[in-house]
């Protein structure tokens, strides 16, 4: 019997992001498909009902599904990020369930941060609102390839195509501002579950796909860098046994491009240079790797590397600079210091920074940059400039999010405060 | 054949690049993690991908299995097994220690179990070796508190956790840096749901406490739940022990493990019926049944 599912290969995992604020009906859009697509559990339904009951209300509340801490249900809104799994005969889905409300921003940027497409919930009664260029630039400054855009709500516009024609239009108009490469703008009433697994009967002048459809199907695989070869050495193997006496594997995880035994590469930051050896995940060499994959690397010299350090194409080397310009998104309570030190994580590698301005903060709700106001506070985005103590290896994260992506560390309380995309050095 | 036999072999390689990915940064950012080893499919899939992770080197860090002393004999026999094969030191810490130690008492009446003192015996022990980062199977998809764990989720210099103030998450860069006292609880398999896990023990081929196939077993039924029966258990009046086919969905403390009424004695045959179940894993569990924030409470005091 063979139990390898090659017909879509290609498909894999989908990780999606879901931003809208608490009223937009977003968790109950995810109870809906949950519920239609039949993943959720006889006993997460008896604890479901039971407890809508104990809150008097008439109808299972598909919203206390995801609501996971106890101070989330109690006041009914959603604090932090939450991930739900679910999954069709077709694919297999991760859900970032994000809060939308203004001082969430942070948990919408590390939801997104790891999700390959952006839900965006837009009530069709108002159509698009400060919130929605919020999440859509979110979605953008991300470098999100997908976004599925659900006019919800249109029960409560008495299912009236012209409503819908008009937010979408100004839907396209926002996505072609912001360069999001690949949109799905369409009309759902998630309480009734129109258009969220069933085509609605209410909207027969609707002729495009559900929304279940387009995440089942939307083309993921080919998001990733192809083209540039990137290996940050995560930890250096090396077995004290007779058999392996000199072996000397880097392993880590494929950050673009692929490796193959031959290919020539260029240690950074020492620019050694060797042949790989070898390329492979425990006792087989690795098939086909490509970006995402964890594996194993052995070279054909003996030379120095470790944890840090950088395999690349001797042909195709990233940047190399202390001095680096980056979009930030501030986490922590206390605002962004200028001259400031932090500890900057960078692929596998640590270095300490000090930041020397603050050229702009964008306004995140007319997506505007004001450069006047230089204060950078938790949520807010902001253009900055930085200086380490050490050179980082780095391609600007529009070009590969692995290696263009940093955290900054507060060095006193250890707190993760800031998430960075590198737009180029400084 | 089922559509849920079919695996699709792509989505469960990401899952394996991710967790094992976790493991090496484990490896690289503290100097003394244990993997905590409760001889449960999760802990045993962690064993898998740990020593998949470091090959050829041995797996750089002990295993630590806190024995609440009421365990089915097969996991005992299973885990030194592992143990041996594997190179690991494994370390045991025993409940009735901590009981006798006068650190924890023994919960009382027809419900009593020892899952919850765990946590004394298990904090005592990370104090003990100066562990920096216990390895747990903690997976997502198990509870409603339990979606919203980091990987790398920190916990203070008395072991709690708070919900509240958790470290955000970016990317795959993870934050392992912590004052002298604090440790970390990293979960390598956050992201698989329990199908995956048994997709993957058979893509594997990876073997398993005969627990968790079927067999004879003297049980009872309490509340909904199924429970095996064994002689130090207090019964009410009610309950009645039967010798039925049964396997283990998940494997814990035998007060609180749920079976599952099942005739399943391959791999193949346990993913059909997980695969078609209308119930969570963790719907057997009846240390979770206790409260709508049970999870979220042991959680918050140090529990795995």
């Amino acid at each position: 019997m063979s139990t390898i599912n090659n017909d879509h290969p290609k498909l894999g995992l989908l990780r999606f992001t879901t931003a809208g604020s608490v009223d937009d009906g977003k968790s109950t859009l995810i109870g809906r498909m949950l519920y239609d697509s039949k993943s959720i559990f006889e006993d997460q339904m008896e604890a479901l009902e039971e407890s809508s009951k104990r809150r008097g209300n008439e109808d299972v509340d598909l919203a206390l599904l995801t609501d996971g801490l106890r101070a989330e249900r109690e006041q009914g809104i959603t604090i932090d990020v939450a991930y739900r799994y679910f999954a069709t005969p077709k694919r297999k889905f991760i859900i970032a369930d994000t809060p939308g409300h203004i001082q969430y921003t942070r948990n919408m940027v590390t939801g997104a941060s790891t999700a390959n497409l952006a839900v965006i919930l837009v009530d069709a009664r108002h159509g698009v609102l400060e919130q929605t260029l919020r999440h859509t630039y979110i979605a953008s400054l991300l470098s999100m390839k997908h976004i599925v855009f659900c006019v919800n709500k249109m029960d409560l516009v008495d299912y009236n195509e012209e409503s819908f024609t008009k937010i979408k239009g100004d839907l396209e108009a926002l996505a072609t501002k912001l360069n999001v490469e690949d949109t799905y703008i369409l009309p759902i009433s998630a309480r009734d579950g129109d258009n969220v697994v069933e085509k609605s009967e209410n909207m027969p002048w609707y002729k495009g796909e559900t929304f279940l459809h387009i995440l089942e199907n939307v083309e993921i695989y080919n998001d990733a860098d192809f083209d540039n070869p990137r290996f940050p050495v995560q930890y250096v193997v090396r077995p004290q046994v007779d058999e392996y006496h000199d072996y000397r594997g880097y392993a880590g995880r494929i950050a673009g491009g692929t490796f193959k035994p031959g290919d020539k590469v260029t240690v950074l930051p020492s620019l050694l240079t060797s042949t790989v050896k070898s390329v492979d995940l425990y006792d087989q060499p690795a098939k086909d790797p490509r970006p995402g994959d964890s594996v194993c690397i052995t070279l054909e010299d003996d030379i120095d590397i470790s944890r840090g350090d950088m395999l690349v194409a001797a042909d195709n080397q990233p940047k190399t600079a202390r001095d680096i310009e980056l979009m930030v998104c501030w986490f922590n309570e206390r605002p962004l210091q200028v001259r400031g030190k932090y500890v900057l994580r960078h692929t596998s590698n640590e270095a300490r920074c000090v930041i020397g301005s603050v050229e702009s903060k964008v306004n995140i709700s007319t997506l505007e940059d004001d450069a006047t106001d230089k204060e950078v506070k938790m949520n807010d985005i902001a253009r900055i400039k930085l200086k380490t103590n050490k050179p980082i290896f780095f391609d600007p994260y529009k070009k590969n999010t692995t290696t263009g992506s940093l955290i900054l560390i507060d060095e006193a309380t250890n707190e993760t405060v800031a998430a960075g995309m590198i737009i180029d050095q400084a | 054949m089922s559509d849920h036999l079919l695996i699709n072999s792509e989505h469960l390689k990401e899952l394996e690049n991710e967790a094992i990915f976790v493991m090496r940064e484990i490896a690289a950012q503290f100097e003394r993690p244990v993997l905590l080893f409760s001889g449960g499919k999760d802990s045993i899939l962690l064993a898998h991908l740990a020593k998949k992770a470091f090959w050829p080197g041995k797996i750089p860090f002990s295993f630590l299995h806190i024995d609440t002393g009421h365990n089915f004999q097969e996991t005992l026999e299973y885990r030194d097994n592992l143990a041996k094969e594997l190179g690991v030191q494994m370390l045991v810490r025993l409940v009735q220690d901590s009981i006798d130690q006068g650190k924890a008492v023994e919960e009382k009446g027809i419900n009593a179990s020892r899952n919850k003192l765990q946590t004394v015996t298990l904090l005592d022990a990370i104090e003990e070796l100066k562990c920096d980062a216990a390895i747990g199977g903690g997976r997502r998809d198990e509870e409603k508190a339990r979606a919203k764990e980091r990987f790398f989720s920190h916990r203070d210099d008395f072991g709690q956790w708070d919900p509240k103030n958790q470290r955000p998450e970016l990317w795959n860069i993870f934050n392992g840096r912590k004052h002298m006292g604090e440790h970390f609880r990293v979960f390598p398999i956050s992201n698989w749901t329990e199908l995956d896990v048994w997709q993957y023990i058979m893509q594997e081929e990876i073997e398993l406490p005969s627990l968790y196939y079927t067999h004879k077993r003297k049980a009872f039924n309490r509340d909904g739940t199924l429970l095996a029966y064994a002689p130090f258990m207090e019964l009410k009046p009610t309950e009645e022990v039967i010798e039925m086919d049964v396997r283990c969905r998940t494997i814990g403390d035998i007060t609180c493990t749920g079976l599952t009424e099942s005739k399943a004695d391959t791999l193949e045959d346990i993913v059909a019926e997980i695969a078609a179940s209308r119930v969570t894993e963790r719907g057997g569990r009846y240390d979770d049944k206790r409260s709508e924030a049970a999870m979220e409470d042991r959680k918050k005091e140090g529990y795995f």
